[in-house]
């Protein structure tokens, strides 16, 4: 595999996460509005517009990219809207990436917005006995927040994690995204408030598991040509490598929403682990090594999985992650900081948008934008995120 | 009380005194599938299209673990009012190299259980509905 043009991210752009209960879409078109605006490009001038499905909101979620077409005055644009639940986004990005790589077109909008309900994500109503999401938790009474714990144990028992490495994430995460005027939960949290924070799956407490929340994120991409001519003299960040890769059997990793792993008494282990081949498939792709980062955006469901992701995208060796963390390496300030934004710690969850609001954040700090959580001289950062039922997501963006 | 008890899903497991989970076989290339697979193997090295059923070991060892402090939403039907927590286990299978999440068997918690830990299969009341029991298979741990 040869190592692919780069495509523009000429704008960037998110409503604010939060909590409001209004229609999706409000939110996917300010999100787009600022992207447009952020990338000086009109509307009528987007040729392909990618969407980020929510299952939550009835048929306009499900065709999500032409709802907001719609909403923002068709203009005859080609359209997609792609699902891979917390992948979404980013397998949007790549159907407009391909495309602009494809000379099919020059300028693509990706969006991705949702409006959720309160607490625990549910599975869609009705009676399904075909369908996994909904057995684990007829059957097992199994949450998301069951298998973040599942992991976190994990650590614990292997590595010696403790109580406090997690809460240190959380301070750290609420500490970054403090000034981050997109982030939904901007305050300083203490080692105790977060050991305070009622248990919901041991070992991981309230303030530990990510919430749920409404909000947006949009970029524009151009191909490397338009660019040049639309914004001439100014080198935009590029995306250099998208990952969407599946599993390779058999994985042994139990994964929402599933009650059981691959068996592995035929056939010998792969190479690398799920979670490990989504940020080497970008690696790979991109020609460009862990080494070379200057900061990293993971999908810190929990805190616990926060120090998981560390290993995973190969900052350090498996079981070390405690220790960068403690060490402040991932600090803003610190060697490779992590989530710079505050994550989802700071954030909560807006399903089909998170993968792209990561991408925002990343472009943010790649052009030196991100006042308040700036990592300086940031030059190239990835982003990371795992969707359930398969999905791998990474996105690798240098200046 | 209860005059029926039914299995809450059809097909997984036995509910004999010394329960089993059922999974399938692939009969070419010899994979096992929990809950079952049919149809064409998922063992991409395979091309086989034929299954037979199979009694999974019935005790394996401790994964990971964790509990839930609070009620899951529906589809899952609480068994009291108000709710009692439960734990869960990830198990893993020696012989079958599967990795099985069910719950931990009523009375026993995350202190419990430990990674490594061994438990063996058990099957209990889940719900009830309309006087009817319907039973889920269990990880109960035992003396190492």
């Amino acid at each position: 595999m040869s190592t692919p043009e780069p495509v523009a991210v000429l704008g960037a752009g998110m409503h604010e996460w939060g909590k409001w209960g209004r229609s999706f879409h409000e939110y996917g078109i300010e999100a787009a509005l600022r992207a447009l605006d952020d990338a000086g490009i009109d509307w009528a001038d987007v040729e392909f517009v990618a969407g980020g499905e929510t299952v939550r909101n009835g048929y306009p979620g499900y065709v999500a990219a032409a709802t907001i077409a719609q909403a923002l005055g068709w203009n005859g644009a080609r359209v997609a809207t792609c699902y891979a639940a917390c992948a979404s986004g980013v397998t949007a990005l790549d159907a407009a990436r391909a495309r602009i790589l494809a000379g099919l077109c020059d300028v693509a909008l990706v969006v991705g917005a949702d409006t959720t309900p309160k607490g625990f994500l549910a599975p869609v109503a009705g009676e399904r006995w075909d369908d996994p999401d909904w057995l684990r938790f007829r059957l097992l009474g199994a949450t998301n927040p069951t298998y973040f714990a599942l992991y976190a144990r994990r650590r614990m028992d292997l590595y010696g994690a403790t109580d406090a490495d997690f809460a240190r994430v959380k301070v750290k995460n609420a500490r970054h995204g403090l000034h981050n005027p997109n982030a939904r939960y901007r305050k300083e949290v203490t080692m105790e408030e977060v050991l305070a924070s009622p248990m919901v799956a041991d070992p991981l407490r309230l303030l530990e598991i990510c919430a749920t929340s409404d909000g947006a994120a949009a970029v524009v991409l151009t191909s490397m040509d338009y660019a040049r001519k639309h914004a001439a003299g100014s080198s935009p960040v590029r995306i250099r490598a998208v990952s969407t890769v599946t599993p390779r059997f058999p994985n042994t990793v139990i994964e929402m929403p599933n009650v059981s792993t691959d068996s592995a008494a035929a056939l010998a282990l792969p190479e690398l682990s799920f979670r490990d081949s989504i940020a080497a498939g970008a690696y790979e792709e991109a020609g460009i090594g862990p080494d070379e980062l200057s900061l990293a955006e993971v999908y810190d469901l929990s805190t616990a999985l926060e120090l998981d992701w560390y290993e995973n995208i190969g900052i350090c060796k498996p079981g070390e992650a405690e220790k960068l963390l403690n060490d402040g390496d991932t600090t803003i300030g610190g060697r490779i900081p992590v989530n710079p934004s505050g994550g989802l710690a700071c954030f909560g969850e807006a399903v089909p948008a998170q993968a792209i609001a990561q991408v925002c954040e990343v472009t943010w700090q790649l052009r030196g934008q991100a006042t308040g959580r700036q990592v300086e001289g940031a030059t190239a950062g990835i982003t990371v995120n795992q969707g359930l039922f398969g999905h791998g997501s990474a996105v690798l963006l240098t200046t | 009380m209860s005059t029926t008890a039914v299995p809450a899903v059809e097909g997984w497991f036995t509910t004999d005194a010394e329960p089993h989970l059922l999974g399938t076989r692939c009969t070419t290339c010899g994979t096992v599938f929990f809950p079952k697979a049919d149809g064409f193997c998922r063992n991409p090295a395979c091309r086989g299209r034929d299954f037979e059923e199979v009694e999974l070991s019935r005790t394996g060892k401790v994964w990971s673990y964790t509990d839930a402090q609070y009620q899951p939403p529906p589809p899952y039907l609480p068994a009291t009012d108000p709710y009692e927590p439960f734990a869960l286990a990830a198990v893993e299978l020696d012989a079958e190299q599967v990795v099985i999440l069910g719950q931990v068997a009523t009375g026993y918690g995350v202190d419990d259980l430990a990674v490594g830990a061994p438990v063996e299969l058990v099957v209990e009341p889940l719900y009830e509905i309309d006087g009817v029991e319907h039973l889920i298979y269990r990880w109960r741990p035992v003396a190492p």
